[in-house]
């Protein structure tokens, strides 16, 4: 059910490191190993607890046609054995010293992480570095893993309307980027995929010189620098394939598309082209956008939920999201569902109007306060965790922004003027560069989920 | 995983793009370990209203946590008005002390603050994250007292967030996991109210009224029975006031009724229901045991063995490893204040649903037949203790523990004691411990899309 707790989560917003005062965080500090791999160390001596993460620059962005998926694929057999470390035995030794471990893939990246009593640092670097480089990837390994990968597709989006619908938007709105097919993959890609498909990306990508290791906890930098230089240091840097822009050309008038699958309520996905931070002392707009979907939807008082659900109640839900920080084109997006009785032609002639305001008559010093004020609250809040510490370091570093970008960032989000944000709606909220998605609900056919079966018996 | 929650300002859309490996299934099982480290100092008192109030200093950071929780969960609904508890939970919050639900969102997002409901079988309740500067703090806890004490459940509000519901409800009724959770929990519980759906009926929730939202209220969000959890940047004394603030206006005791007991099922059901999506949901348990079980710190390490450790685990290695049948796989118990259930389950390929239930029922059969071995057991104790830091090395964890030991009555030493806890617990008390909780042939198993 999604309801009031959803608002809470959609405050989490706006983290970042820095703050002024006597409770001022360390400041990450930075090594190169001649090999080119980049070690960020931020220490945090709040508990004694350590993360390591280890961020390829390789996602499914780099990915080629007819083998999409692969980035995520690899994730995957990056846990069945090196020539020293057997199939399983990576997580059996992080669990066996009480960590947590898991890993990730995105359009932009893929990482591996793993959480540790900060003693047992130097286990997971040593078997991080025996996975950049000595990987088995063995044909009977693949043939399971891959039906892993296919169930989860299933399980994530196959059996998932709304999964559905943003893999359909991407599809539709970019027509040569690679931003166009899912993370996961095309189901038929999976199908077809080889082990050996598995190798020719890791022999690609998997290289200290496309990677940056961030560590953050209750470490010693000089300490972490050395065991990374111990574990890391002798692998051998690659020569990585030059990276075509891959440019999405412009968009010249809006694109619909409509997803059917078993549902009750309809649902409608707008996004619009936008740019995203690519010089961050240069850019103003990614901030103002940032700011533009904090005043539609960063609490219960923003713009969407108080004239969609709460006053015309043309909705349900409301939402709007944006990233600045990728290596991709951007997206502005809104996604809403609308109310029984309502259909998302209506629902989107409401969101349109909302934007006409906007773009009319602007927004007031008191809403951009209001969002500035979570942001500087949110910059506090965040280093509740080390792991978001670091998780914001991989993501700054593996969409090309150093990590300095991150406290840059919280500045420039400060000084957003409401005339900018008015000016970023104006440029960007427009037909010519739209992409909506709906979906069509289908009834579960005559299959009806049974009602309560007879006999339903309870036992005592 | 808790950390889940990174975006730079990304109010999230649920995009699907970043994928994960395998799922950490281990929200409710990370409830079950209340870890321990030296140096977390809790304190506790009893308020002058008469609530309990549990309480860490913690000056590392500007920044203050507190929830107020009550025994008014889902077990407190009534069949016929099933979904009430939920919706009072929720809609404290949009109306109250004369504020509407505009102005309390507007007070918390001027100062930065964080606030929102939680609720489950058991416990209803809300949370605040404030700065602990004085202007952000007191405008934060103002609002937190207000929602929490003098809630007006508007009339206009109350319908609109009914209709939300009720479409959530319509919607629920079309998606596999959800099908599957109601129809399990209906199973194991029968008339017992662990047994309602905790976010109600279409039926239910389309009758309730004003009326029967205050008289819940009345009766459950007393102060004799409510927990404050607080930790951060705030002194003792300060902390005193804090729980005074949010509860002292509380009604002295609301009445609850004694619930009924918790029966053990007597023989096996299976629920096959249709479904067009190309998985099969298999969910597989039974009541299982209460917070202050003798036998809990034996089946939490037993289960970490059987399906909650992930990759360590039983279930997850035959299903997922050797065969590839499903991505995540998974066990646990979920202790309650009345036994809370145990549950075994997977998503899987239509296809491939009898075979995985196979391999899931001989797995759990075998392993309470044999009992763990001793590496196995090794490997479980060593990951509890040596990752025992993990598990408090922020406040809103802490946060969440202050919250279960106050509302379950757990003794403050708890934390302290756990390792030693873990530590003692034997490969025969495992099995001893399974055999007596956990009766493979008197189970409810469920499978919405199951194969025709």
């Amino acid at each position: 059910m999604r309801k009031a707790t959803e608002l809470f989560s959609l405050a989490l917003i706006a983290l970042s490191l820095t703050i002024g005062t006597a409770w001022a965080a360390n400041q990450p500090q930075q090594k190169i190993l001649a090999n080119g791999l980049k070690v960020i160390v931020k220490e945090d001596h709040r508990a004694p607890v350590v993360v390591s993460q280890v961020w390829y620059r390789a996602g499914s962005m780099d990915e080629r046609n007819g083998s999409t998926g692969v980035a995520h694929v690899l994730e995957h057999m990056m846990f069945k054995g090196t020539r020293a470390v057997p199939s399983g035995n990576f997580s059996k030794q992080i669990a066996a010293a009480g960590g947590r471990e898991n890993a990730f893939t995105n359009r932009d990246h893929t990482a591996y992480f793993q959480t540790l009593e900060r003693s047992k640092l130097e286990l997971a670097l040593k078997l991080e570095a025996d996975r950049m480089h000595n990987l088995v990837l063995s044909k009977a390994e693949f043939e399971k893993e891959i039906e892993v990968v296919r169930n989860e597709r299933r399980w994530r989006t196959e059996d998932q309307p709304h999964g559905k619908v943003y893999e359909q938007f991407n599809a539709t709105a970019f027509q040569s980027h690679p931003y166009q097919w899912p993370v996961i993959g095309w189901m038929n890609d999976l199908e077809n995929m080889r082990a050996e498909d598995a190798r020719a990306w890791y022999d690609t990508w998997y290289a200290p010189n496309n990677a940056v290791l961030v560590v953050a906890g209750d470490v010693q930098a000089a300490q972490v620098f050395k065991l990374a230089q111990k574990y890391f240091g002798p692998l051998k840097a690659k020569k990585l394939l030059p990276r075509k822009p891959q440019e999405e050309p412009a968009q010249q008038g809006i694109k619909r598309v409509v997803v059917k699958a078993p549902a009750k309520l309809p649902y409608l996905l707008m996004g619009w082209k936008a740019p995203v931070v690519r010089d961050i002392d240069k850019d103003s707009e990614p901030f103002a956008l940032e700011m533009l979907s904090g005043v539609l939807s960063a609490n219960a008082a923003a713009r969407l939920p108080t004239a969609l659900v709460r006053e015309s109640q043309i909705a349900v839900d409301a939402d709007s999201g944006y990233d600045s920080v990728q290596r991709g084109p951007g997206m502005f997006l809104i996604d809403a569902t609308p109310s029984e009785g309502k259909n998302v032609a209506e629902l989107e002639m409401a969101i349109r109007a909302e934007i006409e305001k906007l773009k009319r008559d602007g927004i007031s010093e008191e809403e951009l306060n209001r969002i500035k004020a979570q942001v500087i609250a949110a910059q506090v809040y965040q280093r509740d965790s080390v792991f978001y510490q670091a998780m914001q370091i991989g993501e700054m570093e593996s969409a090309g922004l150093h990590y300095a970008a991150i406290d840059k960032r919280i500045e420039k989000l400060k000084a957003v003027t409401v005339e900018q944000v008015r000016a970023a709606a104006k440029k960007y909220l427009i037909d010519d560069t739209l992409t909506v998605a709906t979906l069509d609900p289908q009834p579960l056919d005559d299959k009806k989920p049974a009602a309560a079966p007879k006999g339903l018996h309870h036992g005592g | 995983m808790a950390d889940n929650h990174y975006g730079a300002l990304k109010m999230q859309i649920k995009k699907p793009s970043q994928i994960f490996h395998w799922l950490f299934l281990l929200t409710a099982l990370s409830l079950l370990a209340l870890p321990a480290q030296a140096g977390v100092k809790i304190q506790s008192w009893k308020a002058k209203s008469g609530a309990k109030v549990l309480f860490v200093e913690n000056r590392d950071l500007p920044m203050l946590d507190v929830a107020v929780h009550f025994d008014a969960g889902s077990r407190r609904d009534a069949p016929e008005r099933a979904g009430r508890a939920d919706l009072v939970a929720g809609i404290l919050q949009l109306g109250a002390g004369g504020l509407n639900e505009e102005t309390i969102a507007k007070r918390l997002a001027d100062v930065g603050a964080q606030m929102g409901p939680s609720f489950d079988r058991d416990r209803a309740g809300y949370s605040l994250r404030t700065l602990s500067s004085k202007r952000e703090r007191e405008q934060a806890l103002d609002i937190l007292a207000k929602v929490v004490q003098s809630p007006d459940f508007p009339e206009a509000v109350l319908q609109r967030e009914k209709t939300r519901t009720l479409a959530a409800l319509r919607e629920a009724e079309t998606k596999p996991a959800a099908i599957a959770d109601k129809a399990f929990y209906k199973a194991l519980y029968g008339a017992h109210p662990y047994g309602l759906p905790s976010g109600g009926e279409i039926e239910t929730v389309a009758k309730l009224t004003r009326e029967d939202l205050l008289r819940f209220y009345d009766n459950h969000y007393g102060a004799a029975r409510a927990v404050v959890a607080i930790i951060g940047d705030v002194s003792r004394a300060e902390a005193e006031a804090i729980a005074e603030q949010v509860t002292g206006k509380l009604a002295e005791q609301g009445t609850c009724e004694e619930l009924p007991k918790v029966e053990a099922l007597t023989k096996p059901q299976v629920q096959r229901i249709a479904h067009p999506a190309t998985q099969t949901h298999i969910t597989i348990g039974a009541p299982g045991i209460a917070r202050g079980d003798p036998d809990y710190f034996a089946l939490y390490v037993g289960n970490y063995i059987l399906g909650g450790g992930g990759f360590d685990s039983r279930i997850l290695n035959e299903i997922r490893q050797k065969r590839g049948l499903a991505y995540s796989a998974y066990s646990y118990f979920i202790p309650l204040q009345q036994p809370g259930p145990f549950q075994l389950g997977m998503q899987t390929k239509k296809q491939d649903a009898d075979v995985a239930l196979q391999v899931a029922q001989e797995t759990l059969q075998k392993y309470i037949q044999q009992g763990p071995s001793a590496a196995e057991l090794k490997q479980a104790k060593n990951n509890i203790i040596l990752g025992f830091p993990l598990r408090i090395d922020n406040n809103r964890k802490l946060l969440e523990y202050l919250g279960v030991i106050g509302f379950y009555n757990l003794p403050l030493s708890y934390l302290d004691d756990f390792p030693r806890q873990i530590e003692k617990v034997s490969a025969r008390a495992i099995q001893d411990a399974f055999k007596r909780h956990v009766h493979p042939d008197k189970m409810v198993t469920v499978m919405v899309g199951a194969p025709e």
